[in-house]
C-alpha cells in the first residue's frame, strides 16, 4: 500500500473520529451541552488530532528513514572489489537504485512478473534494453553484483512498505481509542485541543530552523564527500578553474571564481550605491510630498523586476551596447558582449532600489532634533545632511551597503547571463569573467554525474557562497540593529 | 568668567538683505548637492524608462507571427490510397507524405498571383514554411478524415526566417551567410505579402501553444509552462500560507521570551538574505537527490518556492498581527475567551487583508525566481505536452515561465530571443496584476486604529 | 489691544532688537497664530508663557525662520531684526539663523565630539582662519556656557555621553559659538533636572549681558526667576506684554490672571 492509500485511510479515520467523539461527549452528558467542560466541537477535534497527527508523525519519519537504512544495509553487500573509495561506492548505489526503480516501473508495467524478477540473469537477457522499454535509461551494462544488489533493495523496501502501513494504522487506532475513552462530559477538550494546536503552530515556527539545517546539511555532506575526492586545499587556493567532463580533473580551484565574483560585485557597488545613497537622501531630505509618492515607488519597480529580466537585459542590450563603445570598433578593450562590466552595470541597477530603500529608512530614523539643531545654527540643509545626518546615520548605511553586497555575491541570473563562463584573474573589466553562483548552475545542470568531484565541487562552492553571505548578513543585521537602538 | 571681552557680535554689522560671499558659496555647494539627488533619481528613472522601453521594443514582436495562406488540396491519392478513410492507414502516413500537398499548393498560390518560380524544387520552396506546417495538415487530416479530396483553407506558419525579414529582424545581407533561406525567397516573400498569400497576425499559439524544438522559433509558445507555473504557485500557496501563518501567530502571541525563540527569529532574518541559487541547492539534494521527487515537477519547484518565501510571508504576517490594537486581545481576554480564541476569532481576521497582502507579494517574488529552479531540472526540459491531470500537473516534469525564458535565452537565435522577451512581457503582467491586486487589498481594508 | 502705546513708550526708551507686527501662522488648516504684534529689546531675557499649544513656540520658530522647514507651515505680516524685514525675499534664511541662534527643548547634541559639536558653527559660517583660532572660539564657547571646567579633559569624548544638564550647556555654548545677537531657547530646562535648570538659568542670567535672548518656558517660575520682560499668549493671541514683575504681580488681562492663579492651563 503506498503512502499516499495510508494518508487517505488515516484521513478518513480522523474524520470518523471527529463525529464520534463529538457524539460520544454528547451523550455523556444527556444531551445537554451546558454540561460539558468544553464546546462539542472541541471534542471531535480532540478524537481527531488524536488519531491523525502521531500516525502522520510515524508515517513521516518513516518514509525519510526507510530508505537511508535500506541504502546502507544494501551497500553493505556490495563486494569491497568493486569500489575503491565513497564516490564510486555512491556512483554503484545510484545504478543500483535505477536499477531497482525500473524493475519496479517493468513490473508495474507489465513486462515481467514477479517471479521473473527473480530468475532474471544478467547473463542471458539484455537488462539495459529491458529497463529502456520502461523508460529507465542506465548508463553501462549491469553485472550479476548489481542486480542482487538491485533485488535486495527491492526485497527490503517492500517489506519495509508493508511493516510501515500497519505500524502507522496501529498507530492511529490507538490514538483513536484513546481519545474516546478520554471523552466524557468533564474532561478538558479544549485545554488539550489548544495544546495540540500551540504544538502545531510550534512546529510552523522551527520550519524556519529545519530550513537552515537542510541548507547546511546537505552542503555540509556533500563538501565531504567532494574534499574526500579532491584536496581541500587545491580547491580553496588553487588559482585555475578547468574541470573536466567526467572526473580526473585537476584543476577546480575557487581564487578565479570568487575574484569574479567580488569583481562584479563591486563594480554593481559602484553603481548601485552613489545613486542609491544620492536618491534616497533626496526623497527622504528634499522631496515634497508628492515627488516622493512618484518617485519612490517607481524606483521600487526597479526591485520587483525578476532577476532573469535584468538578466536577458545584459545579454541583448548592455552587452551589445558596451561592445560598441569598448568593443573592436571602438575602443578595442573588450572581445565579447559578456563582461564584468556587463553584469555589474546591470546588476548595479537592479541594487539601486535595495540600497535607496533601505538607506531612506535608516536616514528617516535620524532625529528631527538632530536637523533642527543644525539649521538653528545656520547650517544648510546639504551642509545639515553630509556633516550631521549622514554621520549619524553612518552605521546604518553601512549595514545597508553589506546586505547589497550580499545580494551581489548571491546574484545569479545576471552574471549567468551577462558575464561569461571563462573564469580568469585578470584586472580588465571588459574581460569576460565568470563567479561562484554560475558555476554551480554549469556544474549542476551539466550532463556530470552526481558523484563525480565535478558535480560536487558545486556543493563547496555554495557552501563558500553560503558561509559569505551568511556572514555579511549577520553583520549587516547585527550593525543595522546597534544602529536603531542607538535611536530607540 | 574671564571672558568679558567675548566679541559678541562681531559681524553683525552686515545687512541681512544683502548675501555675503560666503553665503553665496554656500548656497551653490546647496544647489550642486540638491542636483546630485536629482540626477541620482533621474538617472534610476531613466534606467527603468530603458529597461522597460527595451522590453517592449523587443518583445511585442513575439505577439505577432507570420502566416501563409494556402489552399491545400487533400489528394485523396497521396493520403488516402485505399479510400476507405480509415483511421489507422491514415495514420501511416508520415508528414514526409504531406510534403508535395504543400509544394503543390505553394506552387498554385504562385500561379494565382501571377509570380514566376524561382526555384526548380519544392524542398526549396517549402522552406519559407516553418518544418511544423506538414504536421500541421496532418494533424487536421486525421481529426476531419472526411474532408479528403476537398480544397482546404490553411493559415501555416512561415519560417523564422521569413518571419524575422517581415519584422526587419532579417535582411537580405544577413542571409548571405544562411543556408536556410537565400534572397530570392525574400523576394518571393515582397510578392506573396502584396498579393494577400503572406500576412502577419496576432500570435494567439504563442501564448498558449507548447515550447518547440530548437529549430523551430515560430512554433514556440509559452502556453505549457505558464501552467507549470501556475501550479508551482498552487504548491507556494498551499504550503506557504498556512505553514508562514502559523508560524507568525506563534511568534508574534504565544513565543515566550528564550532562546528558542531567538533562534528561530535570527534563522527566519538570515533566510530571508540567503541567495536564492543555495534554496536551489537544498531542493537538488533534498528533494530530489534525497526524498527521489521526480526532478523537473513543478510539486519541487513548488517546495523550493515555498521555503524561499516563507522568510517574506512571516515578516509580513507578523507586521500586520502587531498592528491589531492590544485592546481588541484584551476586550476578547475579558470576556473569558482563551488565547487561542483570542487569536483565531479576533486578531488573525482582523490580520487577514494585511496577511494576504505579503502573500500576494511572496508569490510574485516566487512567479519571477529563476536560479533555484536551474537546479532541480526545470531548465533544458522541452515543455512540450499539456499535462494530462491534475496530479500529472504536478508530478511530471514542466517548465515554469522564468525557467522557459532562459531556456529561449540559451538557444542563442534571434528569433528566440524575441521570444524571451515575449516572454518576458506576458510574466510581468501577471507580476502588475499581482502587485494591483495587493495594492488594492491593502487600500481598501487599510485600517487606522 | 489697548496697552499698545504704553509697550511702545517703554520700548522706546531701550534698544529694540526684534520688531513683530501683524503675525499670522497658519499650519495647514490650523491658524496657529493670530495677528500677534511684539517689541523685543536687546539685552533683556524676554519669557513666552501660556498653556500649551498657545502658539508660544510656533512663534519663537518664526524669529529664526525654523518653520521653513516645516512644508504646511505659512507665515504673514512682518518680522523686523534691526530694521529688517527677515521674510524678505532677499533674505537667506541660513544667514539669519547665523544672527538668530537656537536652543531646544530636548539637549540635541550631535553624535560627534564636544570639540566638533562646538566647532560645527564657526567651521559652517567660517569663522575661524585657523585652527588655534577654532580653538580659542571653542574654548570661549564652552566657558561661556559654564561647561568649560567640565568638559575641558575630554574634549574629544562623544557630546552624546555627557549628562542632561550638560549637554542643554553644550547646545547653548554651540549656539553662542556661532556669535549670534539673538539667542532663542525653546523650553531649554523642560527636560532636566532641578539641579540641572538652575545651572542653566544662572547661565541665562549672565547671557543677558551680550544677547537678546527669547525664552518659551512652560514654567511659571521660571519666567519670573530669568526673565525681565514676559509676553502671555493663549489660543494664538498675544494677551499680555510687558515687564515680568508686573505681569506676575498685577496683570491687566482677565486671562492673564487666571493662567498665574493657576485657573487655566
Amino acid at each position: 500500500m503506498s503512502a499516499l492509500w495510508l494518508l487517505i485511510i488515516i484521513l478518513a479515520l480522523a474524520a470518523t473520529g471527529f463525529i464520534l467523539g463529538r457524539g460520544r461527549a454528547v451523550a455523556s452528558v444527556g444531551g445537554d451541552r451546558r454540561k460539558l467542560h468544553s464546546l462539542p466541537n472541541y471534542y471531535g477535534f480532540n478524537v481527531a488530532m488524536l488519531a491523525l497527527v502521531p500516525a502522520l508523525l510515524v508515517l513521516a519519519v518513516w518514509v525519510v528513514i526507510q530508505p537511508i537504512m535500506i541504502n546502507a544495509n544494501v551497500s553493505g553487500h556490495i563486494p569491497d572489489a568493486l569500489y575503491s573509495d565513497a564516490g564510486q561506492l555512491n556512483l554503484i548505489m545510484s545504478d543500483v537504485n535505477r536499477v531497482a526503480d525500473g524493475l519496479g516501473d517493468a513490473l508495474r508495467q507489465g513486462v515481467i512478473t514477479a517471479e521473473g524478477i527473480h530468475t532474471l540473469d544478467p547473463e542471458t537477457s539484455d537488462l539495459r534494453a529491458l529497463l529502456g522499454s520502461v523508460g529507465v535509461a542506465i548508463g553501462s551494462d549491469i553485472s550479476a553484483d548489481i542486480l542482487t544488489a538491485a533485488r535486495l533493495l527491492r526485497d527490503q523496501s517492500t517489506t519495509g512498505q508493508r511493516a510501515m502501513t500497519f505500524v502507522v494504522l496501529v498507530v492511529a487506532s490507538l490514538g483513536f481509542l484513546a481519545a474516546m475513552r478520554m471523552t466524557s462530559g468533564t474532561f478538558r477538550a479544549r485545554n488539550t485541543v489548544e495544546y495540540g494546536v500551540k504544538l502545531l503552530l510550534i512546529g510552523a515556527a522551527s520550519l524556519a530552523i529545519l530550513t537552515t539545517v537542510g541548507i547546511v546539511l546537505s552542503l555540509i555532506f556533500n563538501t565531504i564527500s567532494f574534499f574526500g575526492m579532491f584536496p581541500a586545499a587545491d580547491f580553496l587556493f588553487g588559482t585555475t578553474w578547468s574541470p573536466e567532463g567526467r572526473g580526473g580533473s585537476e584543476h577546480l580551484g575557487i581564487l578565479p571564481l570568487l575574484w569574479g565574483t567580488l569583481y562584479i560585485s563591486f563594480v554593481a557597488l559602484l553603481v548601485a550605491v552613489p545613486i542609491g545613497l544620492f536618491a534616497a537622501i533626496y526623497l527622504s531630505e528634499y522631496a515634497s510630498r508628492t515627488t516622493r509618492a512618484f518617485a519612490k515607488p517607481l524606483l521600487e519597480v526597479l526591485a520587483g523586476i525578476p532577476t532573469i529580466v535584468y538578466g536577458l537585459f545584459a545579454l541583448t542590450v548592455v552587452g551589445p551596447l558596451l561592445v560598441n563603445v569598448f568593443g573592436a570598433d571602438g575602443l578595442g578593450w573588450m572581445q565579447g558582449a559578456r563582461s564584468v562590466m556587463t553584469a555589474g552595470l546591470v546588476m548595479g541597477i537592479m541594487l539601486i532600489p535595495f540600497v535607496s530603500s533601505l538607506s531612506d529608512d535608516i536616514i528617516n530614523a535620524v532625529p528631527q532634533a538632530m536637523r533642527d539643531g543644525s539649521y538653528g545654527l545656520g547650517a544648510t540643509q546639504s551642509e545639515t545632511v553630509r556633516q550631521v545626518v549622514l554621520p549619524a546615520a553612518l552605521p546604518g548605511i553601512a549595514g545597508a551597503v553589506l546586505l547589497a553586497a550580499s545580494r551581489a555575491i548571491g546574484e545569479t541570473m545576471i552574471v549567468v547571463m551577462g558575464a561569461g563562463a571563462a573564469a580568469r584573474l585578470d584586472l580588465n573589466p571588459f574581460e569576460a569573467m565568470t563567479t561562484v553562483t554560475a558555476k554551480i548552475v554549469s556544474q549542476l545542470t551539466g550532463d556530470s554525474d552526481f558523484a563525480s568531484p565535478e558535480a560536487l565541487v558545486a556543493f563547496a562552492l555554495g557552501m563558500t557562497l553560503f558561509v559569505l553571505t551568511l556572514g555579511l548578513n549577520i553583520l549587516a543585521l547585527y550593525i543595522v540593529r546597534k544602529y536603531r537602538e542607538q535611536y530607540e | 568668567m574671564s571672558d568679558a571681552n567675548f566679541p559678541v557680535g562681531a559681524r553683525a554689522q552686515s545687512s541681512l538683505l544683502a548675501l555675503d560671499a560666503r553665503t553665496k558659496k554656500r548656497n551653490a555647494a546647496e544647489a550642486r548637492f540638491r542636483a546630485y539627488g536629482i540626477g541620482a533619481i533621474a538617472i534610476g528613472l531613466l534606467f527603468l524608462m530603458v529597461l522597460i522601453t527595451s522590453i517592449f521594443a523587443k518583445g511585442m514582436g513575439a505577439f505577432q507571427q507570420t502566416f501563409i495562406t494556402l489552399n491545400v488540396e487533400l489528394s485523396e491519392a497521396k493520403i488516402d490510397k485505399s479510400g476507405t478513410r480509415d483511421l489507422e492507414a491514415i495514420k501511416k502516413i508520415t508528414t514526409f507524405g504531406y510534403n508535395p500537398l504543400i509544394d503543390a499548393a505553394l506552387a498554385q498560390a504562385l500561379t494565382d498571383a501571377a509570380i514566376d518560380n524561382p526555384f526548380s524544387k519544392g524542398k526549396d520552396l517549402r522552406k519559407m514554411l516553418s518544418s511544423s506546417a506538414a504536421a500541421d495538415v496532418r494533424d487536421f487530416v486525421i481529426a476531419n478524415p472526411d474532408r479528403i479530396g476537398d480544397t482546404v483553407e490553411f493559415h501555416l506558419l512561415a519560417s523564422s526566417r521569413v518571419d524575422g525579414y517581415l519584422k526587419g529582424r532579417v535582411s537580405r545581407e544577413s542571409l548571405t551567410r544562411d543556408k536556410n533561406l537565400t534572397p530570392a525567397h525574400l523576394d518571393l516573400v515582397d510578392a506573396f505579402y502584396g498579393a494577400g498569400v503572406v500576412s502577419k497576425g496576432f500570435n494567439l499559439p504563442f501564448i498558449t501553444g507548447a515550447d518547440a524544438s530548437e529549430s523551430r522559433p515560430e512554433q514556440a509558445g509559452i502556453g505549457v509552462s505558464m501552467l507549470g507555473s501556475l501550479y508551482m504557485m498552487l504548491v507556494v500557496l498551499a504550503c506557504a500560507l498556512p505553514v508562514g501563518v502559523a508560524a507568525s501567530i506563534y511568534l508574534e502571541e504565544f513565543a515566550p521570551q528564550n532562546w528558542f525563540t531567538d533562534l528561530i527569529e535570527v534563522n527566519i532574518a538570515n533566510l530571508a538574505a540567503v541567495p536564492s541559487i543555495v534554496f536551489g541547492i537544498l531542493g537538488l539534494s533534498v528533494f530530489i537527490q534525497f526524498a527521489h521527487l521526480p526532478q523537473s515537477a513543478p510539486l519541487v519547484g513548488g517546495l523550493v518556492l515555498t521555503l524561499m518565501t516563507l522568510p517574506t510571508i512571516i515578516i509580513s504576517t507578523r507586521a500586520s498581527l502587531k498592528s491589531v490594537p492590544p485592546s481588541i486581545r484584551e476586550a476578547a481576554l475579558g470576556v473569558g475567551a482563551s488565547k487561542m480564541q483570542t487569536v483565531f476569532h479576533h486578531v488573525l481576521p482582523l490580520a487577514m487583508p494585511g496577511i494576504l497582502t505579503g502573500t500576494i507579494i511572496g508569490l510574485a517574488q516566487a512567479l519571477g525566481e529563476t536560479a533555484p529552479l536551474l537546479l532541480i531540472g526545470m531548465v533544458g526540459y522541452v515543455a512540450s505536452n499539456y499535462p494530462s491531470g491534475l496530479v500529472d500537473g504536478f508530478m511530471s516534469p514542466n517548465s515554469a515561465m522564468p525557467a522557459q525564458i532562459y531556456e529561449w535565452a540559451k538557444r542563442a537565435d534571434p528569433a528566440y530571443y524575441e521570444r524571451a522577451w515575449g516572454g518576458i512581457i506576458i510574466l510581468l503582467l501577471f507580476l502588475m496584476c499581482m502587485n494591483i491586486i495587493a495594492i488594492i487589498l491593502r487600500r481598501r481594508f487599510e485600517r487606522r486604529w | 489691544m489697548n496697552d499698545m502705546t504704553k509697550i511702545e513708550k517703554v520700548a522706546a526708551m531701550q534698544d529694540i532688537k526684534i520688531t513683530a507686527s501683524g503675525v499670522q501662522v497658519h499650519y495647514g488648516d490650523n491658524h496657529a497664530i493670530k495677528d500677534v504684534s511684539v517689541n523685543i529689546q536687546d539685552k533683556t531675557v524676554t519669557a513666552f508663557i501660556g498653556p500649551s499649544g498657545c502658539g508660544k513656540s510656533t512663534f519663537l520658530r518664526c524669529l529664526n525662520r525654523m518653520n521653513d522647514t516645516i512644508d504646511i507651515c505659512r507665515v504673514s505680516g512682518e518680522i523686523l531684526l534691526d530694521g529688517e524685514d527677515i521674510y524678505d525675499k532677499r533674505v537667506d534664511p541660513v544667514q539669519l539663523r547665523a544672527k538668530v541662534g537656537m536652543v531646544f527643548q530636548k539637549p540635541n547634541p550631535f553624535p560627534k565630539s564636544i570639540y566638533d559639536n562646538i566647532a560645527y558653527g564657526p567651521r559652517i559660517h567660517g569663522l575661524s582662519r585657523n585652527k588655534a583660532e577654532l580653538d580659542d572660539i571653542v574654548e570661549k564657547s564652552l566657558r561661556r556656557g559654564a561647561i568649560w571646567d567640565e568638559v575641558k579633559d575630554r574634549l574629544h569624548a562623544p557630546g552624546t555621553g555627557l549628562s542632561g544638564g550638560q549637554q542643554q550647556r553644550l547646545c547653548i555654548a554651540r549656539a553662542i559659538a556661532t556669535e549670534p545677537e539673538v539667542l532663542l531657547m525653546d523650553e531649554p530646562c523642560s527636560a532636566l533636572d532641578p539641579i540641572a535648570t538652575a545651572q542653566v538659568e544662572e547661565l541665562i542670567d549672565e547671557l543677558r549681558q551680550s544677547y537678546c535672548v527669547v525664552i518659551v518656558t512652560h514654567s511659571m517660575q521660571q519666567a519670573a526667576r530669568v526673565s525681565q520682560k514676559t509676553a502671555f499668549f493663549h489660543l494664538g493671541n498675544l494677551v499680555e506684554y510687558g515687564d515680568t514683575d508686573k505681569i506676575f504681580t498685577n496683570p491687566e488681562d482677565k486671562r492673564t490672571e487666571s493662567y498665574i492663579t493657576g485657573r487655566i492651563g
